[in-house]
C-alpha cells in the first residue's frame, strides 16, 4: 500500500554536483511554503567542487517540524553513480522518480515501492539542441512533473519562475515552457495526484525561508560592522560574502559612491583576527568569519584580545572535525576551543543561535556585547543553520535602538577626570574605560600589550598585580551574564525527574523529540542554551531535576564538559546524548536515544544506570 | 622593576617646534635594551622626525609585533597609543588600526625575526596592499630576547657568537618589498642618524607602504668577528645611493644640501624630496632598476642604504577599498544601519 500522506513527508532530490539543480530545487521548496505549508530544506552535499553526489532534502510538515526527521518517503533519483544506495534509503511504501530515458536492469527497484519513471532526458532531447539548456531544463521538467504528482497549486509556481527571473524576461517563458513539458508528461502517463500531496494550509504565517549565513551578515551590517577580515573556508564563507553583498547595497554614499565599511580578504585566518582586533582597538566595529580550523589559527590572537581587552566579533559556522575533517557536514564541535580559546587562564562570551532569525539578531547584538564587554564574542553557528534555507520568523529592527558602543572616554571626559587607568575597575563591574587612539593630546594614551599589566597598562611581573588583573576579567564574567540571552526553558505538561539541555541547530529535533517523548508518557522538561559563560537559570535548571539530557552534536559531549566544568555539577546527573555522524541530528535519534536512558533510569540503581 | 618611567622636566631653552613641543615631549619610558643597542639610536631618529615634522604625538599609533625591536615603542612617543601585538603580527594588526580610522599616522616597528621569519607572511601581505603606514623593521639579524638564534636576514657563512656558522640563504627584506609592490622602499643603518631620519620624514609623509630596513647591530649577541651585521662589518660595506633631505609643501623643514647633483620628488601629499645622488645613474622612482641595483651590490658584499625606490603617486589601501573620507569609527547609526523598512523589504522577499 503506497504511502498515503498530506502535507507530511520528507522528498529528497538526489542530484550530482554542478548540475544546475539547487535553483530548480528551491523553487520547489518555494512553492510550497507559498502555500502555506511549513518546508525544511536541507543541502547535503560533498566536499567538491563538481561532479559527485549532492542532495537536496525537503520535509513538508505542516506541523511546522523544521528538524531533520530521518528516511525518505519520496525520492527524486537524478544520479546514476548514487542510485541504488538511494532507492535502498526510500522508506517502506514510499516512491521513486527516475529518469526512465534509459532502461533500468532487472532486479534494481524494490517491489515495496511505487516508481514514476519519467523519460527526461528524451523529454529535453527532443526540445532543446543546447547541451546546458538540456541539462538545467531537465531540472525544470522534473518539476513540473512533480507538481502534477504531487498536486502543487501550479499558478503559485509559474508565479515563482517570473519572480526568481526577473529582470531576465526571456528566460522566463522557456522555463515555463519546460515546466509545462514536466506536468503535461505527468498528467498523462501517471495517476495525479499521488499518496502524497501538498494542499494549500495557513501555517507559514508571516515567516521567512532565509540561510543562517546571509541573517548573521545582515546581523553585522545591522550591528554596525565597519570593518571585515576574512579568509574563507567552508561553510563560512557565504556570511562574509553576504556582508559584502549587503555592504555594496545599504552602505554605499549616495553621493559619492563611496563605502562606509572595508573588507580585507586576509592572505590567512591569523592575519583576518589580527585585522578585526586592530580595527577593534581603534573604535570600528571589526568581525571575521570561520570556521573550526580558523578558529584553532586563531588561537593567540584571542588570548591576547581576551587579556588586552579588545573587542572583536567572531562568527565561527561549525563544521565536522577534527582537522579537516568532513567540510561540507554539520557539527557542534568548537564549543570548548571556542570557550576557552588559546593558552593561558580564557573564557570567553559565545552566542549560540538556533537559528537564521537569532543569528541575525545575535550577530546584531553581538558588536553591542563586544564594546560593552571590551573582548572577544564569539557567535557560533554551524553548517546546518548556516547554509541551509530555513523558515524563521521575519527579521525585525528598532529604528529607536542606538549602538552601545561601551566605556569609551572622549576628549571632553579626559578633560575632566583626574586620571586615567585603561584598566582601573571605576564601576565595579570589572570593565573599565578606554580611549581610542588620537582622542586626546596629552592625556588617554596607554599601551596595549599581551603581557602582564597593572591598571595603568604599564608592564609588571609583580604576581599580586597580575592575580588582580586576571580576578577582575574573571568579575567580569560575572557582568556579562547579565547581559547574554538567557537561556530558553519550556516545561513538560507535568512535573518531571527529566531534563534536556541543548543549543543552536539541535533545537528544532528537540522540540520534535520532546513531543514524540511525550506521547510514550515521558515528560521532559527542556532548556536552550543560548549563551556562555552560562546563566544561573542554567544551574537551577540542572539541580531541578534528577537526570538532565545534554542533547549536542559531536563526540565527546563539550556542552556537558562545560556544564560540569562551569557549574560544578555532579556528571553522573547529566546524560550525555550525542550525534556526531555530520548530518542534521534528528528527533527519532534523539526520542530513541532519551526514551532508551528514561527506562533504565527509572528502575536501575543510579551508578548502574549509567554504568 | 619592570617598568622604567622617565622624570619628565623641560629646561625652558630647549627648542621647538611649530607646535611648540620640545624633543621631550616625543619621549616616553627609559628603555630597558642593553646600552648601546642600535634601537635606541632608531627610536631617537624617531623622535628626531617626528619632532621636526611637528607631527601632534597624540595622532601617530605605533604598533609592533613581539621582540627587542617591538618593545622600542614603548620608549618614544609617550603621548601615542601604543600596541605590542603578537609575534610577527604587526602588519594585521596595523592594517585593522587603519581601516578604522584612516586619519592617524601609523608607525609600524618590527624586527628581523618578526617580519622575516614568523611574520614573512603578513610583511607581505601589508606591502602589496598599499597599507598607509611606515615600517620600520630593526634588522640585526639575530633573536635577541632569546639569546641568538639567528633570524632569516642572517647572511649565509655568517657566524653567531657561539660560533655556529648560518647555512640558509638570507631574506633580503628590501628586495621582497621591491618586488611586492612597496611604494617608498629605503635602507639605512641606525648609526647613520644623518641619513636615517630623513628617510623616516620621508616614510611619513608618503601615502601607501613605506618601508625602511634598518641595520641595527645587536651588541649582545650580534656585534662579533663573522658577523655581517655587525657595527664594523656595516661601516666597512655601507654603499649609500643618497641622503636626502625632506621639506613639506607647507615649509621646508630640514635643509641641508650637499654639493652635487639634485633630483627632487614630490609626494602625493606635496611634500618634496630632495635626494642627492651618489651615483650619477641612479633613479629612485625606477622600480626595476632599483631591484636590479641593489642586487648588483648585495652581490659584490655591499649593503645599498638610502631611498631606493619611491612612487611619487602611491594609492592606499582606502583608495582600494574606496572608503569613504570620514573614519569608519566615527560613522554611527544613521550612515550604518539601513533601518526596519530596509528589513521589512528584504523580509518580503524572502517569502
Amino acid at each position: 500500500m503506497p504511502l498515503n500522506a498530506v502535507n507530511d513527508f520528507v522528498i529528497r532530490f538526489a542530484n550530482v554536483n554542478g548540475s544546475g539543480s539547487a535553483s530548480a530545487n528551491e523553487l520547489f521548496a518555494r512553492a510550497i511554503m507559498r502555500m502555506g505549508v511549513p518546508v525544511a530544506p536541507r543541502n547535503v552535499f560533498p566536499s567538491n567542487i563538481q561532479g559527485l553526489p549532492t542532495w537536496y532534502e525537503i520535509r513538508v510538515s505542516e506541523e511546522g517540524r523544521l528538524g531533520a526527521r530521518g528516511g525518505t518517503d519520496f525520492m527524486v533519483a537524478m544520479n546514476p553513480q548514487t542510485f541504488n544506495a538511494d532507492v535502498i534509503s526510500i522508506e517502506p511504501d514510499g516512491y521513486l522518480m527516475y529518469d526512465s530515458t534509459r532502461t533500468l536492469p532487472p532486479g534494481q527497484l524494490r517491489s515495496d515501492i511505487t516508481v514514476i519513471g519519467m523519460p527526461l532526458t528524451a523529454i529535453c532531447n527532443a526540445h532543446y539542441s543546447d547541451p546546458r539548456q538540456r541539462q538545467l531544463f531537465k531540472n525544470i521538467i522534473c518539476i513540473g512533473a512533480l507538481s502534477a504528482l504531487l498536486d502543487l497549486d501550479f499558478a503559485e509556481v509559474e508565479k515563482l519562475i517570473g519572480e526568481q527571473y526577473r529582470g531576465k524576461d526571456k528566460l522566463i517563458e522557456p522555463n515555463i515552457t519546460a515546466l509545462h513539458l514536466g506536468r503535461d508528461y505527468a498528467r498523462a502517463h501517471f495517476a495525479c495526484p499521488l499518496g502524497l500531496r501538498v494542499r494549500r494550509a495557513d501555517k507559514v504565517g508571516d515567516r521567512i525561508l532565509i540561510e543562517g549565513n546571509a541573517a548573521a551578515a545582515l546581523g553585522a551590517v545591522y550591528g554596525g560592522a565597519t570593518v571585515c577580515a576574512w579568509y574563507p573556508i567552508t561553510p563560512s564563507s557565504s556570511l562574509a560574502e553576504g556582508f559584502a553583498r549587503f555592504c555594496r547595497r545599504f552602505r554605499h554614499d549616495p553621493a559619492s559612491g563611496e563605502a562606509r565599511y572595508a573588507i580585507v580578504q586576509a592572505e590567512d585566518e591569523i592575519a583576518s583576527i589580527g585585522m578585526v582586533i586592530g580595527a577593534g582597538w581603534n573604535g570600528a566595529r571589526a568581525f571575521t568569519a570561520t570556521s573550526g580550523p580558523g578558529i584553532s589559527l586563531m588561537q593567540e590572537f584571542f588570548g591576547f584580545a581576551y587579556f588586552a581587552e579588545i573587542p572583536a566579533v567572531i562568527f565561527d559556522v561549525q563544521r565536522a572535525g577534527p582537522s579537516t575533517g568532513m567540510p561540507t557536514r554539520t557539527q557542534q564541535c568548537d564549543l570548548i576551543s571556542c570557550a576557552y580559546a588559546s593558552h593561558g587562564d580564557t573564557k570567553h562570551v559565545l552566542l549560540l543561535p538556533e537559528d537564521a532569525t537569532e543569528a541575525f539578531e545575535f550577530g546584531a547584538d553581538a558588536f553591542d556585547l563586544a564594546d560593552r564587554l571590551q573582548t572577544p564574542v564569539f557567535v557560533l553557528l554551524d553548517l546546518d543553520i548556516g547554509m541551509n534555507q530555513r523558515l524563521c520568523r521575519p527579521l525585525q529592527w528598532d529604528d529607536a535602538r542606538r549602538y552601545d558602543r561601551g566605556k569609551v572616554l572622549t576628549a571632553a571626559d579626559l578633560d575632566r577626570i583626574k586620571e586615567f587607568g585603561r584598566y582601573t575597575d571605576v564601576d565595579g563591574d570589572a570593565i573599565p574605560y578606554r580611549t581610542y587612539p588620537g582622542t586626546h593630546p596629552n592625556k588617554g594614551a596607554f599601551f596595549t600589550r599581551g603581557t602582564s599589566h597593572d591598571a595603568r597598562a604599564r608592564y609588571s611581573e609583580n604576581g599580586a598585580t597580575y592575580v588582580e588583573g586576571m580576578q577582575r576579567l574573571l568579575r567580569k564574567q560575572e557582568t556579562a551574564k547579565k547581559l547574554l540571552p538567557r537561556p530558553v526553558r519550556r516545561a513538560a505538561a507535568a512535573p518531571t525527574r527529566f531534563g534536556a539541555i541543548y543549543y543552536g541547530s539541535t533545537s528544532p529535533a528537540m522540540t520534535e523529540a520532546a513531543e514524540i517523548l511525550a506521547r510514550r508518557g515521558h515528560g521532559l522538561d527542556l532548556m536552550r542554551v543560548r549563551a556562555f559563560p552560562f546563566h544561573q537559570d542554567v544551574a537551577s535548571f540542572i539541580a531541578d531535576h534528577d537526570f538532565v539530557f545534554v542533547v549536542e552534536q559531536n563526540r565527546d559531549g563539550q556542552l556537558r564538559m562545560l556544564l560540569v566544568n562551569e557549574i560544578g555539577i555532579d556528571p553522573v546527573r547529566l546524560v550525555p546524548v550525542l550525534h556526531y555522524d555530520g548530518a542534521s541530528i534528528t528527533a527519532r535519534f534523539i526520542a530513541n536515544a532519551i526514551g532508551g536512558s528514561i527506562d533504565t533510569l527509572q528502575v536501575a540503581p543510579l551508578r548502574k544506570a549509567l554504568s | 622593576m619592570t617598568y622604567l618611567a622617565k622624570p619628565k622636566f623641560h629646561h625652558p631653552s630647549l627648542p621647538k617646534n611649530a607646535l611648540g613641543y620640545t624633543r621631550r615631549d616625543y619621549e616616553a619610558s627609559t628603555s630597558t635594551l642593553c646600552a648601546g643597542c642600535g634601537h635606541d639610536s632608531i627610536s631617537a631618529a624617531i623622535i628626531e622626525a617626528c619632532f621636526e615634522l611637528s607631527i601632534e604625538p597624540h595622532r601617530v599609533a605605533k604598533i609592533s609585533g613581539i621582540g627587542c625591536s617591538s618593545k622600542t615603542p614603548d620608549y618614544f612617543l609617550g603621548a601615542s597609543h601604543g600596541f605590542n601585538s603578537v609575534h610577527g603580527r604587526m602588519p594585521s594588526v596595523l592594517t585593522g588600526a587603519n581601516l578604522a580610522n584612516r586619519d592617524l599616522i601609523y608607525l609600524g616597528v618590527s624586527g628581523d625575526g618578526d617580519s622575516a621569519s614568523i611574520g614573512f607572511g603578513q610583511f607581505a601581505h601589508a606591502m602589496r596592499r598599499g597599507v598607509n603606514m611606515t615600517y620600520i623593521v630593526e634588522n640585526n639579524g639575530v633573536y635577541g630576547l632569546t639569546k641568538g638564534q639567528f633570524s632569516a636576514t642572517a647572511d649565509r657563512g655568517s657566524k653567531s657568537k657561539k660560533g655556529a656558522v648560518n647555512t640558509d640563504s638570507a631574506i633580503d627584506l628590501v628586495a621582497m618589498a621591491l618586488q611586492l609592490g612597496a611604494t617608498f622602499v629605503a635602507r639605512s643603518f641606525s648609526g647613520d642618524k644623518k641619513q636615517l631620519v630623513p628617510l623616516i620624514k620621508a616614510a611619513i609623509e608618503h601615502r601607501g607602504s613605506a618601508f625602511i630596513d634598518v641595520i641595527s647591530p645587536c651588541i649582545a649577541f650580534n656585534n662579533h668577528p663573522g658577523s655581517t651585521k655587525s657595527l664594523d662589518y656595516v661601516r666597512a660595506h655601507n654603499e649609500a645611493v643618497n641622503r636626502l633631505d625632506i621639506m613639506t609643501g607647507r615649509e621646508p623643514i630640514f635643509v641641508d644640501y650637499a654639493p652635487g647633483e639634485v633630483v627632487s620628488v614630490r609626494q602625493h601629499d606635496g611634500s618634496v624630496l630632495s635626494l642627492r645622488k651618489l651615483n650619477d645613474d641612479y633613479d629612485p622612482t625606477d622600480r626595476l632598476a632599483a631591484m636590479n641595483f641593489l642586487q648588483r651590490h648585495a652581490a659584490q658584499g655591499q649593503i645599498v642604504t638610502g631611498l631606493l625606490y619611491v612612487a611619487a603617486e602611491a594609492a592606499d589601501l582606502h583608495d582600494h577599498c574606496n572608503t569613504v573620507a570620514v573614519p569608519l569609527n566615527r560613522l554611527g547609526e544613521a550612515e550604518l544601519c539601513p533601518g526596519s523598512a530596509a528589513l521589512d523589504a528584504i523580509n518580503a522577499g524572502l517569502r
